[in-house]
């Protein structure tokens, strides 16, 4: 564990068990409060269960779940991620340069979630208040079953953009290539505008609201009927 | 529920170092597959057909088995021997004679091809690659596969990849829904499989399509309409290989290309120690869709 | 005219009342039935499984003086803190929201006076169930709601929920008459609306995938939780072994008499398979990889007895769970309410429509004036004496057989009163050294 001149302790992920490097970012306080891991080659689950005001700089790409669960914590990942980035993310910001895998930002309940890249299909699934900005595209099934928070894509959405969505909102600047059941275009009004600036504004995206359409639930599949059976 | 790795060479340089390259990726994939590792690698066509045929008693049922298909075939049939596997290489109009030969003295045939040897059996990954020495091997392309076996034995026939027609073999993560129907169906239509194992129904189904006519392309579309159940196929052919996931595609699949290679991998960090990784464009397939790397 | 005699009136046993009365239903409303519970099909059950109690050639253990011993250590595969029970019947998943809050506090009482765990359900951990239950297990369910790192990490152990005996492969939708005010703030939900609820999980697909799932689970709780996989009666073996290689401390094995909140009838009658046939399977998947009783099984679905708590030891299990059974130690059904059963148009013991929120029983209802029929004190202390009443017996049976510890019991010790259960359970029919399947028939 060498201190380079930025003053964030390294954790070199090629010769320090996974445990450890967590274990040591778990219990990060007081101190030290920026970390770097270098050579994380793919590994899964790093920097998860983070709790606490601390800045993780991930120096290439990572596997499955990076960042999962996070809390406080702000985690750069300079490459791509794997599956379920930031997944049940509570608070915090996690920002990848590079593309997310499928599952980004799942069932997260707060937080920012960025993602320089594209993210792949699910983005977004079952989110419950946490806000995701993507700068490329998505792909499809994202915010399927989504609850809370707010979807950004300055590019394109994949197939069944929305299913089944509840009381998220999502934001899309190029094109849509189809809604999913229950999910509807709305009009975007000035307090939307005024959500959509911020969040652009906190993911460093060069894009206007104005740009952008909004997406949200029907709210016909709130209470069965029979009528839309077919959509369920 | 596996892992799966494949790489195809674009550049010759790297030729040589195929088989050490694709050990690497199958041997990260461990945690994915630890049941049983297969590989599929693709030479330089040669004079002839490469048999591969695989005995649980090696010494004794390999012991002058050259001489004795060449009494058969009425020429020198050269093999080598890695192993539990042997790679017998015949003229190339004389596959069913062969076949059926060693079929007859109870050995196991992986594969047969002009240009592709498999070598699989039950294990952890990195046993596996040791007993064939996969690492001395080159060639112009392959692909490996770590299994966990979901409702199929853990044996050296149930390890992937699947082979059920010259030059092609078959991997595949996820686990298909309806291939019981459709293994009694190709078994009537005269592709009858050697296993309970979904994918080599996959595979099957894709020979049999070819057999009837369709493309390697179109062949496997029809995965897409006629396969139910979740999967990521890549399928090896002579000049390379084709990917296709389900609609639905949740097992994973990235990829990555560079001037020197495309290569595939269910994780991201299957490529960690590839040449350029760093800077190489890497993209995950789209569902439903057919990619093909061929030269 | 002579009087013709008349053949009385026959019903169609294919189209019984009570089908038709379902076809009536379906017709008029236009949405399959949903309810709560487990199968109500009769199935083969322990019940047909007895004890070769000892006599001549083997000797019992004397009552109340020689010791048989019920305790059971959860999660010793990779766990730092693997979880102790004194009996080996925990409580069962069951979520806030399908059961009031003084309902969740009374499980937490009576499992901890007994010595055992209790479990949190879909909808997340409340402060009456974790701060009355010593050992409190939380799940991980495809909805995550109410799913946070703080729970996660002072739960006792975690129980990754992959399916449930009385839907094995189901999601569904569930009406809203229960999600409340406090209900959807749990859940992040609309207050009134149905909830659909998801059959796979949100993040991953898959044994493959649910080793790093579970890799994840382990590095925020610093390995010191057991992880539990709780799979529906489907597949045993497959369903087992696959949960043993995505690296499961416990595996839970929930039968399909095994209750829910609220799902499809159709689901609950006719998927999955009896809790009796689970059991060889699931234990043979163990063998087979050698990890029975390194990998503990907990098996669950329509346990009421100490006799079936000591009949799915003897089969392989090494703790069972209980749900349904414990409902009714708390009062679910009591004859106490039938007026109000009627009222509702069902009777005492049938009652199954827990997703209405209308339990005269307080138990299954968010309703504050139903809920507080409840007296969680009280209601505890009935499920502690259910829970030491069935371990009593369950180790009366242990003793007889000759057993200090209550798992040695052994399939050796079972013999079966019909075909189905000699088959199911793989013990001979009584009078005879043979079941079905078994050679040299």
């Amino acid at each position: 564990m060498a201190k380079p001149a930025t003053d964030a302790l390294v954790l070199d992920m090629s010769a320090t068990e996974l445990r450890e490097v967590n274990a040591t970012l778990q219990g990060a306080s007081g101190n030290e409060t920026a970390f770097q891991l270098v050579n994380p080659r793919g590994s899964h689950a790093v920097a998860v269960g983070l709790d606490a005001p601390i800045e993780v700089t991930v120096k290439g790409s990572t596997g499955y779940y990076c960042a999962g669960m996070n809390k406080q914590a702000t985690v750069h990942v300079e490459g791509s991620v794997g599956p379920g980035v930031a997944e049940n993310m509570m608070s915090g910001t996690v920002i990848v340069d590079g593309d997310a895998s499928q599952y980004a930002g799942a069932t997260g309940h707060g937080g920012l979630l960025v993602v320089k890249g594209n993210a792949s299909s699910r983005c977004g699934i079952s989110m419950k208040g946490i806000d995701i900005v993507v700068h490329g595209n998505i792909g499809h099934m994202s915010a399927f079953m989504a609850q809370k928070g707010n979807l950004v894509v300055l590019g394109n959405a994949g197939d069944a953009l929305g299913d089944s969505l509840y009381e998220a909102r999502l934001f899309v600047r190029g094109e849509v290539k189809s809604l999913g059941a229950d999910c509807i275009e709305k009009e975007m009004r000035p307090e939307h505008l005024e959500i959509l600036a911020d969040l652009l504004d906190r993911a460093g995206a060069d894009a206007k609201p104005e740009e952008f359409k909004r997406y949200g639930s029907a709210r016909k599949l709130y209470n069965f009927n029979i009528d839309h059976a077919d959509e369920y | 529920m596996c892992g799966i790795v494949g790489l195809f060479l674009k550049s010759e340089a790297l030729r040589p170092k195929l088989g050490e390259m694709l050990t690497d990726m199958l041997i990260t994939m461990t945690d994915r597959g630890p049941d049983s590792a297969g590989i599929a690698i693709y030479g330089d066509p040669g004079d002839g057909l490469k048999v591969t045929v695989q005995s649980d008693t090696p010494a004794e049922d390999f012991d002058g088995l050259d001489v004795a298909l060449g009494e058969v075939l009425g020429g020198a049939v050269p093999m080598k021997v890695s192993d539990t596997h042997a790679v017998l290489t015949i003229p190339a109009d004389a596959k069913t004679r062969a076949v059926a030969f060693l079929e007859d003295r109870g050995l196991r045939v992986m594969g047969v091809g002009e240009a592709m040897e498999i070598y699989k059996e039950v294990g952890l990954p990195k046993d596996v690659a040791a007993r064939f020495d996969l690492r001395t091997m080159g060639g112009s392309h392959g692909i490996g596969h770590t299994r966990m076996a979901t409702e199929s034995a853990v044996t050296t026939l149930g390890a992937h990849p699947f082979s059920t027609a010259s030059d092609e073999c078959l991997v595949h993560n996820g686990s298909l829904s309806n291939h019981n129907r459709l293994r009694r169906q190709l078994a009537r239509e005269g592709f009858v499989t050697k296993t309970e194992n979904d994918t080599e129904v996959g595979a099957a189904y894709i020979s049999s399509r070819i057999a009837g006519g369709a493309s390697l392309g179109e062949a496997l579309e029809g995965t897409l309409q006629d396969l139910d159940g979740f999967f990521t196929f890549v399928m090896g052919t002579k000049n390379g290989f084709g990917v296709v996931r389900d609609p639905i595609a949740c097992k994973p699949a990235v990829m990555a290309e560079t001037d020197d290679y495309v290569a595939f991998g269910s994780e991201y960090r299957a490529f960690a120690d590839l040449p350029g990784i760093e800077t190489a464009r890497v993209w995950e397939p789209e569902p439903a869709t057919v990619y093909f790397w061929e030269r | 005219m002579k009087d013709i005699p008349q053949t009385e009136p026959r019903q169609s046993w294919t189209f019984s009342n009570e089908i038709n009365s379902e076809i009536r239903r379906a017709a008029q409303t236009g949405i399959y039935d949903i309810r709560g519970g487990g199968a109500k099909r009769r199935v083969p059950h322990f019940d047909d499984l007895l004890f070769l109690g000892a006599s001549m050639s083997r000797y019992p253990l004397e009552g109340y003086r020689e010791k048989c011993e019920t305790g059971v250590t959860l999660g010793t595969r990779f766990a730092k803190n693997p979880i102790e029970l004194k009996i080996p019947i925990t409580i069962a998943g069951m979520s806030f929201g399908s059961l009031s809050g003084p309902a969740k506090e009374a499980l937490g009482r009576g499992a901890t006076l007994a010595g055992t765990s209790t479990t949190t359900g879909d909808g997340g951990m409340t402060e009456e169930e974790r701060g009355h239950s010593e050992k409190l297990v939380y799940q991980y369910l495809p909805s995550r709601y109410g799913m946070n790192p703080d729970d996660l990490r002072r739960a006792d152990a975690i129980e990754v929920v992959v399916g449930q005996g009385a839907k094995p492969g189901g999601g569904g939708m569930l009406l809203g008459q229960k999600i409340t005010e406090r209900v959807a703030g749990m859940r992040d939900l609309p207050v009134g609306i149905d909830q659909r609820s998801a059959c796979r999980h949100p993040d991953w697909t898959g044994p493959d995938d649910l080793e790093i799932k579970i890799l994840e689970l382990r590095e925020i709780t610093g390995w010191e939780k057991p992880i539990y996989i709780k799979v529906g009666g489907a597949r045993p073996y497959y369903d087992v072994a696959l949960s043993v290689k995505a690296g499961a401390d416990v595996i839970v094995l929930d039968g399909m008499q095994g209750g829910t909140a609220a799902t499809q009838d159709v689901f609950i009658e006719h998927v999955g398979q009896p809790t009796l046939a689970c059991i060889r399977p699931a234990v043979k998947a163990l063998q087979d990889l050698g990890m029975h009783r390194k990998v503990q099984l907990v098996v669950s679905g329509g346990i009421r007895t100490g006799a079936d708590v000591a009949k799915a030891l003897a089969l392989g299990a090494d703790a069972v769970s209980i749900g349904t059974a414990a409902l009714v130690a708390l009062g679910d059904n009591d004859p106490k309410w039938e007026d109000e059963y009627r009222k509702l148009g069902t009777t005492t013991g049938a009652y199954d429509d827990w997703h209405e929120g209308r339990d005269p029983a307080g138990i299954t209802t968010q309703d504050p004036e139903l809920m507080a029929r409840l007296d969680p004190v009280e209601a505890g202390r009935r499920l502690r004496n259910y829970l030491n009443v069935m371990t009593l017996e369950c180790q009366t049976l242990a003793r007889a057989c000759g057993k200090s510890h209550v798992h040695n019991l052994e399939p050796e010790d079972l013999c079966a009163l019909t075909m189905e259960a000699a088959a199911m359970a793989q013990v001979p029919l009584a009078g005879t050294d043979w079941y079905p399947g078994k050679a040299g028939f």
